[in-house]
């Protein structure tokens, strides 16, 4: 990594996400404990109930992220280490967002559009490509992805409008 | 000679038109995704695994675990060229490969590390078709208390060998194993953990896990770095292949050495990466130009590789032969192995006799097939990593999502592969391990069902963990590795207080 941790300003400590991981954890660990208390987690005249597993699992969730927790509160004053940097986190969401955006995309127009697009769009702002250059990727992609799971593999994806109007 | 004559029929099995054909694509394949960032071995067969659905078991997995053998090759590609390790057990190689290719000897060391992957594979395999008959054997004779022994041994072992906070291992898995948990309990069939939500009935499914945790997860943290890497350009002719291949022999010594750290860590679960440093560790120790290594040594490419690569293959043996697998990626093809209706285990030897022998025959031939194809098509494989990550990266994006959705044709998996992208980044980050969580994902129903079997004989009493020698040492084993990086932080405690009182 190029910069300096201990210089660094701004951003959220490593420390602090440790922590709030295992409260999430912890909190984790407690919903599969319960639930597995809700569905018995003794034993039945027919031998150990349903929750009797899952229940060891979360105590030993909640146990080792308790530690974690307690461990990383023990060092709160004196770690300064930052979680992500900002330009970093940037970097992460010029690709997290789109591709969440695609996943929506999939889910109303089907993959092919949205792939094509999304491979379009990323190369023409994140990468700064010619449209024709990024078009033509993204054309191709979809094509292939078409052909090799709709025409020989016959394995369905994903479809909208469109492709239904070609008859798919 | 049991064994050899089942290996012909193994050979003869693998030796169709279209088993070798699968086989170069699956090498081919299995180098590219080695190359790729965020296409490791676990998600790329991950990927592929529901393209096999429809074909014949034996020519599935003979693909896929070309696919494996080609991402163990294609590690090193990126270790000496790029100074980016594609796989946790090729940053070893990069100590000594990155150097050499900054010297302009990157075709000497690639040929060197392709060869001793060769060898230290065909080691592996070579232990492997002894002692995996006699290890299924002896595991026909395992109930479930010794079962449910070998997987706490199994999970143990990540806490005895892992670097890092033992409790951040010890949390993930048993996040695995809640994950297992989840849906219709096999048993008793009632619902667990699905709070009322039927898009749960059916659980979560690994290969959306591994898809997200170590696809979508390594896409963000190769983001992070920004959208640019460099890396030297490779020339392999077969002038610079023989000249490297005649100075090969003067490390017999470390070869030797290298295959036997790599077959024994392979075994136990996520031995790779362990394995390739502690030989490089010890070749360098041992070596007589030790001084040099980190400066490009063909010496330090050798022992890392050799090892990684026989772990990687023996990492296999547990998979079949106990239904255990040693890596992400062997846990992936057990997966597999439970889609395709085989239950792996030591009946696979019995009863599919022809899936078995010819996966071990196809281990031999594809590990030439392997040598083969990295060696002559290096600057091909070079030239794809040469392509941007911009355009590289939403590929990958819709790759992965592609591979999510065909695990069973819903598109809620898609989402969760973003989520547990997201996951995989914070735990890369955290230090807490993805690879016992898979692992966990993968065997939770198995290790359950021996627990509950085992808890059925001896009626809720734990001593049937002790009742007879071997489930007793098994059990003691893994309590004892599960203690001992415990012991090891009260120790070095012990002495500090010492030192400082």
């Amino acid at each position: 990594m190029a910069h300096d941790p201990r210089t660094a300003s701004g951003g959220t400590r490593t420390v602090v996400v440790d922590l709030v991981v295992a409260g999430l954890m912890f909190a984790v660990g407690a919903l599969v404990a319960y639930d597995s208390v809700r569905l018995g987690a003794s034993w039945a005249s027919d031998g150990p109930q349903a929750g009797y597993f899952p229940f060891y699992i979360g105590t030993l969730i909640c146990i080792s992220s308790a530690v974690v927790g307690v461990q990383s509160v023990l060092r709160l004053a004196r770690d300064a280490e930052v979680f992500v940097q900002k330009d970093q986190l940037k970097q992460i969401m010029v690709i997290l967002l789109p591709s969440t955006a695609y996943v929506l995309g999939v889910q109303w127009i089907g993959i092919y559009i949205s792939s094509a697009v999304f491979i379009a769009l990323f190369m023409r702002i994140a990468g700064r490509y010619g449209w024709w250059r990024s078009v033509a990727v993204g054309a191709m992609v979809s094509v292939i992805a078409f052909v090799l799971f709709e025409i020989w593999f016959t394995i369905p994806l994903p479809k909208g409008p469109l492709e239904s109007a070609l008859g798919y | 000679m049991e064994e050899l004559n089942a290996l012909f029929h193994g050979f003869t099995v693998v030796l169709t038109p279209f088993n070798l054909m699968l086989m170069f694509v699956g090498i081919t394949l299995g180098v590219i995704i080695g190359v790729l960032p965020g296409l490791g071995g676990a998600n790329g067969v991950a990927i592929l695994l529901p393209l096999t659905f429809t074909m014949p078991p034996t020519s599935a997995i003979i693909m896929l675990s070309c696919i494996y053998w080609g991402a163990l090759f294609g590690g090193a590609i990126t270790s000496i060229l790029f100074n980016i390790p594609g796989e946790p057990w090729s940053v070893a190689t990069t100590f000594d490969g990155y150097p050499m290719a900054q010297q302009g000897r990157a075709g000497e060391a690639l040929t060197g590390a392709f060869t001793s992957s060769f060898v230290g594979a065909l080691v592996a395999v070579v232990m492997f078709t002894f002692l995996a008959p006699l290890i299924a054997k002896f595991a026909l004779q395992f109930g479930p208390p010794e079962f449910f022994a070998v997987y706490l041994l199994t999970f143990c072992s990540f806490v005895g060998t892992g670097k890092g906070n033992p409790f951040k291992i010890i949390a993930s898995m048993m996040l695995g194993f809640a994950m297992a948990a989840v849906g219709i309990d096999i048993i008793t069939g009632q619902l667990r953990l699905t709070f009322g939500f039927t898009e749960l009935l059916s659980g979560f499914h690994f290969l959306v896990a591994v898809i997200g945790l170590f696809g979508i997860g390594e896409i963000l943290l190769s983001m992070e770095e920004g959208l640019s890497f460099s890396g030297k350009s490779a020339k392999i002719n077969p002038r610079i292949v023989l000249e490297t291949w005649r100075k090969l022999p003067r490390y017999w010594a470390t070869s030797i050495r290298s295959c036997i750290i790599g077959c024994w860590m392979g075994i136990i679960p996520g031995g790779a990466t362990p394995a390739s440093f502690m030989s490089y560790g010890i070749a360098r120790k041992m070596s007589r130009d030790g001084a040099k290594f980190g400066n490009g040594q063909l010496e330090g490419v050798v022992a890392p590789e050799t090892a990684a690569h026989a772990a990687g293959t023996s990492a296999l043996l547990p998979m079949i032969t106990l239904g255990i697998p040693g890596s992400p990626t062997a846990a992936v093809l057990l997966g597999g192995l439970l889609i395709w209706g085989l239950q792996p285990g030591p009946l696979l030897f019995v009863e599919q006799k022809d899936f078995v022998w010819g996966l071990i025959a196809s281990m031999y031939l594809g590990n030439v097939a392997g040598l083969i194809v990295v060696l002559t098509a290096v600057p091909l494989f070079a030239a794809i990593l040469r392509v941007p990550f911009a355009i590289i990266a939403p590929i990958i994006v819709v790759i992965c999502a592609i591979g999510a959705f065909t695990v069973k044709n819903n598109m809620l998996d898609v989402w969760l592969m973003l989520v547990f992208g997201i996951m995989g980044y914070v735990f890369k980050k955290l230090d807490y391990p993805i690879a016992p969580l898979v692992l966990a994902l993968v065997l939770g129903d198995a290790a359950e069902s021996s627990f509950r079997q085992s808890m059925l004989i001896s009626q809720g009493s734990l001593t049937v963990f002790w009742s007879n020698w071997l489930v007793g040492g098994l059990t003691t084993l893994a309590l004892a590795l599960l203690a001992w990086p415990f012991y090891v932080a009260l120790r070095e405690r012990l002495r500090a207080a010492e030192q400082s009182g």
